[in-house]
């Protein structure tokens, strides 16, 4: 046991503000303290104290998504999460939702290519359940699993994938997407939700098995957060989570050097009226140089209507619906995205034509600082929007497990946006230059199926 | 505020030892006494034009949220001109004051605040949400836009095509084409309930400046609306600035009050079918008219509807869901607006499982109206007056609880009220208001999907008469978008 109790309020030498009384403030930090300390059996826990509604939330990440998965069983880390939710060893079946709804809580989970996490917000006089049931699931799940529960949510998650992949429209190329961007084999390969056929195929030993491999304490990260007692929650968390057997060290996982040498280039159809456009390439790891820098690209090219892509093909040319583009940041690596949907009568490929050209100015001339600054600002209320709720998807909780997980630093706040302040408009040009290259990427298009 | 609940048996047991051995999980923790909600008090102002603010102080984080809301929404759009006010609210950001459309758009980003105008049938509001820091900048922007929009031609000619090209999209996604061909069949054609906010292609197309300047002098006025302001701000500086930016505005006259015909509820069970061929879910919706925002039948609809559809452990959703697998979730719910909104049972079901879920909504819709046990009771109650702390969080959620409140006009006591109101209501309220608003055999029973696989099973139900409904129905011909 290596306890680590810190309380922290971070302060951040922030770069000097431009002088605009508009430009970004600079000088604003963000305070998120917090406690922490590991258990005997290697969970690490995380209190931060939030009292201004009486509500607190118990947030659980476990350090496995899809990325683990082997071949033949994808989707199976989420077809785990959806069993968490069916009871453990003191839970009977439907009791884990029926016991929070009784005391006013809400809960959810959600599984990515890295990562599954779960949260439970109740309001602050059922922490103590809460932990129970967090901690139940966590050290006797297996008790209550059985055949009939895995088929049972098997069939719920196949009609999950239909409901937000083949009967959505444009839902099947996030599919394809990333398997054009990364080769057979890659863990970010196939996509999280699965493979039908896969989802057929998982088992009651598979659950088993992957439990015990990858649902120990040592590979989670608890965050308690919220209208509590940080003394008190401490002792809970260890009465709680104290006889939750460790199991065996999870391998960190490797990371296969990957990159596109050439274009990937195919067309897929849907059941939809207009084409879409999709172009993506692979792109540095979050928090690695280049990934905040992308994120201004984004902005620039599409964020908002006075963004180089939105401005021309959406306002001025009004050749597209719709044009949006993001750099989605993950473990083992990134990728950078633009997506546009032409209007009736316009192609795909006009669209492109346009992209490109933007692209290859963005690579040649730094944005303007007006540019920069206006994506600074926005990025930085984002963080301030970020502290508003403690709970839930993206709350404070969440966030200061994110940040455990991806730094080994809760609060990591400042650094993070540290990062955006410290970028020139130099830096941006040089990651599109770097990073956007046109002749290794993927480009897809959706067009409509032929009338029958 | 006290928040009271019928399960508090013990007081929470907090354990000081470290614990060595394994806790007793023999038995959940019961919870101690709920927390105290200290409910964010409102202070009420106006400024010199008569216009009123309400205020809530929440110092927490650095931003403000300020909506300035207008009492007339979609359903004031005049006979015709569907879409009026939804086109209109979309307007007012592009051309304010001297302001263009990139303008407000480059001068909004670069606060970094966000800034948005929109309409339910209710109301329409301009919202804005900012770091307090820029809220001074802000607030002559927002001004601008909620006081003096221009509405330029060639940007009403630009959002036209874009709402023309949406709603030919909209016919790809049997997720966009349910609600409307629900809301088409219970309310038709001409009440304004049965089209949607943003109105038809042929209503599109026909709308004028003139008329989204006739729409918006007749809603946005002074004394038909008010200014929320929620967040890091003290009144003193607050109303300085509102004053300011809001405390000039003028118009005479009144808003236009609005009637909205009266509307029956289906008379018989009728089952809709509009054809998608080729689709793995068949989407499904089930219900009828049900109550306008003022029922008195309030809290015990928000109990019974928790019951039947309103939380992950509802009937519905464990049926349809966790028993059977048809589905990713089953649901229902009372829209309820200034007149009555539909009352709707909802799920997305795998195609080939589509009547045996008919058969299992009806099963729960009829089993509802038998008397709900003490324990499922107690748990619904429970579920929605302790969650009411977690609507009061962010400056968004508190504006928009005030919102409804103003919107409603809601007594002053509403919040203070909600929970004791929900401990009051009765298994008899709950099977009362079951049996009087959920009618399982008078009620229209919708469904988009792939007709030549569901038909057959469908009909075999005997559910009631089986009508085609061409997607053209529910949102008129294709539009012809120009190039």
């Amino acid at each position: 046991m290596k306890p680590l109790a810190l309380l922290i309020a971070l302060v951040v030498a922030a770069p000097a503000a431009a002088q605009s009384p508009t430009a970004p403030s600079g000088a604003t930090k963000i305070d998120v303290p917090y406690t922490q300390f590991n258990l005997a059996n290697g969970l690490h826990v995380i209190l931060h104290e939030d009292h201004s509604v009486p509500i607190v939330t118990v947030n659980m990440w476990y350090h496995v998504g899809s990325g683990r998965e082997r071949m033949g069983r994808t989707g199976f880390a989420h077809l785990f999460e959806h069993l968490m939710f069916m009871g453990s060893g003191h839970v009977k079946p439907g009791e884990f939702d029926t016991l929070l709804e009784a005391v006013g809580g809400t809960n959810n989970g959600s599984t990515e290519t890295d990562r599954t996490n779960y949260w439970i917000n109740v309001p602050s006089n059922a922490l103590e359940l809460a932990l129970f049931l967090e901690s139940d699931r966590m050290g006797y799940l297996l008790d209550t699993m059985t055949p009939q529960t895995v088929d049972a949510q098997r069939d719920v998650v196949k009609n999950e994938r239909r409901q937000s992949y083949e009967n959505r429209p444009y839902g099947m190329a996030d599919i394809a997407l990333t398997e054009m961007l990364f080769p057979d084999g890659h863990p970010y390969h196939w996509p999280v939700i699965g493979y039908m056929p896969d989802l057929t195929a998982a088992s009651y030993e598979d659950v088993v098995a992957f439990f015990k491999k990858y649902y120990a304490p040592a590979n989670a990260s608890l965050v308690v957060a919220g209208d509590l007692d940080t003394a008190t929650t401490r002792k809970l968390a260890e009465k709680w989570f104290g006889d939750v057997k460790g199991g065996a060290p999870v391998e960190p996982p490797t990371i296969p050097g990957v990159a596109l040498t050439s274009v990937q280039k195919k067309t897929i159809t849907d059941r939809v009226q207009l084409p879409r456009l999709y172009l993506a390439w692979i792109t540095p790891r979050h928090f690695e140089p280049g990934d905040a820098a992308l994120d201004v690209v984004a902005d620039i090219l599409a964020g908002g209507k006075n963004s180089r892509l939105y401005k021309r093909l959406v306002y001025d040319m009004q050749i597209a619906q719709n044009v949006s583009a993001q750099q989605s940041s993950g473990r083992l690596a990134s990728y950078f995205q633009i997506e546009a949907t032409p209007r009736p009568g316009h192609t795909a490929d006009e669209l492109q034509k346009v992209v490109d050209e933007e692209i290859a100015r963005l690579q040649q001339e730094s944005p303007t600082a007006h540019e920069l600054d206006r994506s600074l600002n926005q990025i930085e209320s984002s963080f301030y929007n970020r502290m508003e709720r403690v709970g839930g998807f993206g709350g404070k909780a969440d966030q200061l497990n994110a940040y455990y997980t991806e730094t080994g630093n809760p609060d990591s706040f400042n650094e993070d946006l540290g990062r955006y302040r410290a970028l020139s408009p130099s830096d941006v040009r040089a990651a599109a230059e770097a990073f956007l290259p046109r002749d290794r990427r993927v480009e897809l298009t959706v067009v409509p199926e032929a009338k029958q | 505020m006290r928040l009271h609940h019928v399960l508090v048996v013990a007081a929470l047991a907090v354990s000081v030892a470290v614990h060595a051995q394994a806790p007793d999980r023999t038995k959940a923790p019961r919870p101690g006494t709920p927390p105290v909600l200290k409910l964010p008090s409102i202070q009420k102002r106006q400024l010199s034009n008569g216009l009123p603010v309400w205020l809530v102080e929440l110092h927490e984080v650095p931003v403000a949220q300020v909506n300035l809301v207008v009492f007339s929404g979609s359903a004031a759009d005049p006979a015709g001109t569907f879409g009026v006010t939804n086109l209109m609210t979309a307007m007012l950001e592009e051309g304010a004051g001297s302001r263009s459309a990139l303008q407000i758009a480059d001068a909004v980003d670069f606060l970094g605040a966000d800034l948005a105008a929109g309409s339910t049938f209710d109301a329409s509001a301009v919202r804005l949400h900012v770091p307090v820091a820029r809220l001074a900048d802000a607030l002559p922007i927002m001004a601008d836009v909620a006081l003096r929009p221009t509405f330029p031609q060639e940007e009403l000619d630009r959002l036209r095509q874009q709402r023309l090209t949406a709603l030919l999209q909209a016919r790809d996604d049997p997720a966009a084409i349910i609600p409307q061909a629900f809301a088409r069949v219970l309310y038709g054609a001409r009440h304004r309930y049965g089209t949607a906010m943003a109105g038809t292609a042929e209503t599109i197309k026909a709308l004028t400046t003139a008329g989204l300047r006739a729409q918006y002098a007749a809603s946005f006025r002074p004394n038909n609306g008010a200014l929320l302001v929620v967040g890091d701000v003290t009144p003193d500086n607050a109303m300085a600035l509102l004053e300011t930016s809001f405390g000039s505005w003028k118009a005479a006259g009144a808003a236009t009050p609005i009637a909205l015909p009266a509307v029956n509820p289906p008379s018989t069970r009728e089952v809709y079918i509009v054809d998608k061929p080729g689709a793995p879910q068949t989407q499904i919706r089930i219900g009828s008219i049900g109550v306008p925002r003022s029922t008195p039948d309030y809290f015990p609809l928000q109990v019974m509807n928790t019951i039947l559809g309103g939380s992950f452990s509802s009937r519905l959703n464990m049926n349809l869901r966790e028993k059977h697998g048809y589905t990713y979730g089953a649901s229902s719910g009372f829209d309820m607006r200034a007149a009555a909104g539909p009352f709707t049972a909802a799920a997305g079901v795998q195609t080939d499982k589509t009547s045996e879920a008919l058969k299992e909504f009806f099963n729960e819709l009829n089993g509802i109206l038998q008397a709900v046990p003490a324990d499922e009771l107690s748990r619904a109650k429970n579920y929605v007056s302790l969650r009411f702390p977690s609507g009061f969080e962010a400056t968004s959620d508190i504006s928009r609880r005030l919102e409804e409140v103003l919107i409603y006009r809601l007594p002053d006591d509403y919040f203070s009220k909600y929970v004791q109101n929900i401990e009051a209501v009765t298994a008899a309220d709950v099977q009362r208001v079951a049996q009087k608003y959920i009618q399982p055999g008078r009620v229209a029973v919708v469904v988009v999907g792939d007709r030549k696989v569901i038909e057959p099973g469908i009909r075999a139900l005997n559910l009631g008469a089986i009508k085609p409904l061409g997607i053209d129905d529910v949102f008129g011909p294709a539009p012809s978008v120009a190039r």
